[in-house]
C-alpha cells in the first residue's frame, strides 16, 4: 500500500492482493476448475489479461513482473496456434512452459501448508528459556561446533554493549590506530592459547569505546581470514580460532 | 547406575537447548549409548501416558521437553509477549529453502516469480535460514540453507523429518489453503 500526500486517492499493489503472478495464475486455474496439466491456455490467458486491466482501471500498480507473466502466456497462445512444422518428435507442448513451474508452486504452496500445520515453537509448544551466558566454556570435549553468522556476533555484541554503563558511551567514530593495535593484541592471545571466548575479549571494566573498537577489531580479522569465529551448539558461547 | 532415568529426567528439565545423546553421554561419562536411549525411550513413554503438560520430543538432534500443544493458551498467558508471525510469503520462501537448499535467491525467486530480498532478509534475521556459501558464479551469488533453529520451531528432527513433495497432497485434489 502507498499513499502519498499530494493524491487523493489510493494506490494498490497488485502484489498485495496477489504474492506474485504465478498465484493469480494459480488462482485462474483454480476459479476455472482446470486440470494444471491441461490449461486452456487462450482462456486462461484472457482472463489474467482482462484482470491486469481491471486492476489498471481501480488504480491498482501492477508491478513488471505481473507483465511477463501475460508476454509468457501470449508467446505460449501465439506458438500453440502455429502448425508444427515436419514430425519433429520431441516437439513439447509448448504449454509446458508454464505448467511446470506452476506445478512446483502448487507443490511448494502444499509444503508451506504442512510447515505452517507443525506444532510450532513458541508458538504452540514451549520450552524453559533464559539462558545465562556468563557460563564458561566446557571443559575437555569441545562438544559440536557452528560456524557463526553475522546476526549471532551481532546479537552477542548487542549484549555486551547493553550491559555497560551509557556514561561511558562517548564517541562512536572508531580509531583506526586502536582497532590495528587491538587486532594486534588479539593476534597475541590466539598465539599464546590459540583460542579465546567472544566474552573474554570483552573485559567487564571495558568503556564502549574499547567494546566498539574489539568488535570492529574481530570483524577486520574475520574478513581476512586471521580468525575463525565458531559458536558452541549447545551452550551457545562464540570461541575465537587462531585462522 | 540405578538412577539414571532420574537423572537423564534432570539434565532433559536443566537443559534449555535440545540434548544430543552425546552430550548426555559425556555429562554421565560411564553410562553406555543403548542405556540412554532406552530411558529417553522410557520417559517419552511415561510423560505420554501420564497425561503430563509437557512431552519429550526428539528435536534438531537432541531431545527436548516441550508443553504440549493443547495448553498453548495457558502458556502464552503467562508469557504475554506474543511471538512475530511468519507471513504467508516467508513460509512460502522457508518451504522453498528447506525442500531445495542448498539453493540460490535466482532460483527461489524463479519458483516464487516475485522479489524475494526482503523476506529473506526477514528469514536471516530470525535465524531460520543461513548463508551456506557463495557459488562460483558472476556476481558471487549466495547459497541459502535452513538452520538449527528451523528445526527447533518446527519440532523436526532433522530434515528428513519433512514429508516428501510426492507425499504432499496429491496434485489438483485438494487446493492449498487460501492466502487471502
Amino acid at each position: 500500500m502507498e499513499q502519498t500526500q499530494d493524491q487523493t486517492h489510493y494506490e494498490v499493489h497488485l502484489g498485495d492482493l496477489f504474492d506474485g503472478p504465478m498465484d493469480l495464475l494459480l488462482h485462474l486455474v483454480k476459479k476455472n476448475e482446470v486440470d494444471i496439466y491441461d490449461i486452456p491456455i487462450a482462456l486462461i490467458t484472457q482472463q489474467y489479461i482482462e484482470y491486469l486491466e481491471w486492476m489498471k482501471s481501480l488504480n491498482i500498480d501492477v508491478a513488471g513482473e505481473f507483465l511477463v507473466m501475460a508476454a509468457t502466456l501470449t508467446h505460449i497462445k501465439s506458438r500453440m496456434l502455429l502448425p508444427t512444422q515436419g514430425e519433429e518428435v520431441d516437439d513439447e507442448d509448448p504449454r509446458m512452459e508454464i505448467v511446470r513451474p506452476l506445478a512446483e508452486f502448487l507443490q511448494l504452496k502444499y509444503a508451506a501448508d504442512d510447515l505452517m500445520e507443525r506444532d510450532r515453537l513458541d508458538w504452540d509448544v514451549f520450552v524453559r528459556r533464559d539462558f545465562d551466558e556468563t557460563e564458561p566454556w566446557p571443559e575437555g570435549a569441545p562438544g559440536d561446533l557452528i560456524q557463526v553468522g553475522i546476526f549471532e556476533l551481532i546479537d552477542a555484541f548487542q549484549k555486551i554493549i547493553n550491559r555497560t554503563h551509557p556514561a561511558y558511551f562517548l564517541d562512536l567514530t572508531p580509531d583506526t590506530i586502536s582497532v590495528k593495535s587491538r587486532i594486534s593484541q588479539i593476534t597475541d592471545i590466539l598465539e599464546e592459547r590459540g583460542s579465546v571466548t567472544f566474552q573474554e575479549l570483552f573485559e567487564a571494566k571495558a568503556t564502549r569505546r574499547d567494546i566498539i573498537v574489539t568488535f570492529l577489531a574481530i570483524l577486520e580479522m574475520a574478513k581476512f581470514q586471521l580468525i575463525r569465529i565458531m559458536q558452541h551448539l549447545e551452550s551457545g558461547i562464540i570461541r575465537i580460532f587462531n585462522g | 547406575m540405578d538412577n539414571l532415568k532420574a537423572i537423564v529426567e534432570s539434565l532433559l528439565f536443566a537443559s534449555d537447548t535440545p540434548l544430543t545423546t552425546h552430550k548426555i553421554k559425556s555429562v554421565l561419562e560411564t553410562a553406555d549409548r543403548k542405556a540412554i536411549s532406552e530411558v529417553l525411550t522410557n520417559l517419552a513413554k511415561e510423560y505420554e501416558s501420564g497425561k503430563r503438560g509437557f512431552f519429550l520430543t526428539e528435536v534438531a538432534g537432541g531431545f527436548q521437553l516441550r508443553t504440549r500443544p493443547e495448553y498453548r493458551q495457558w502458556i502464552r498467558r503467562l508469557r504475554e509477549t506474543r511471538p512475530t508471525r511468519l507471513s504467508r510469503p516467508a513460509m512460502e520462501t522457508l518451504a522453498i529453502i528447506a525442500y531445495k537448499q542448498p539453493v540460490l535467491r535466482s532460483d527461489i525467486e524463479y519458483l516464487r516469480g516475485v522479489d524475494c530480498g526482503g523476506t529473506l532478509r526477514t528469514l536471516l534475521e530470525r535465524r531460520l535460514i543461513r548463508v551456506l556459501g557463495r557459488k562460483d558464479l558472476p556476481g558471487r551469488p549466495m547459497i541459502y540453507g535452513t538452520t538449527k533453529q528451523f528445526l527447533e520451531l518446527f519440532d523436526l528432527k532433522d530434515l528428513t523429518g519433512l514429508p516428501t513433495l510426492k507425499d504432499l497432497k496429491d496434485l489438483g485434489e485438494t487446493w492449498p489453503n487460501d492466502s487471502k
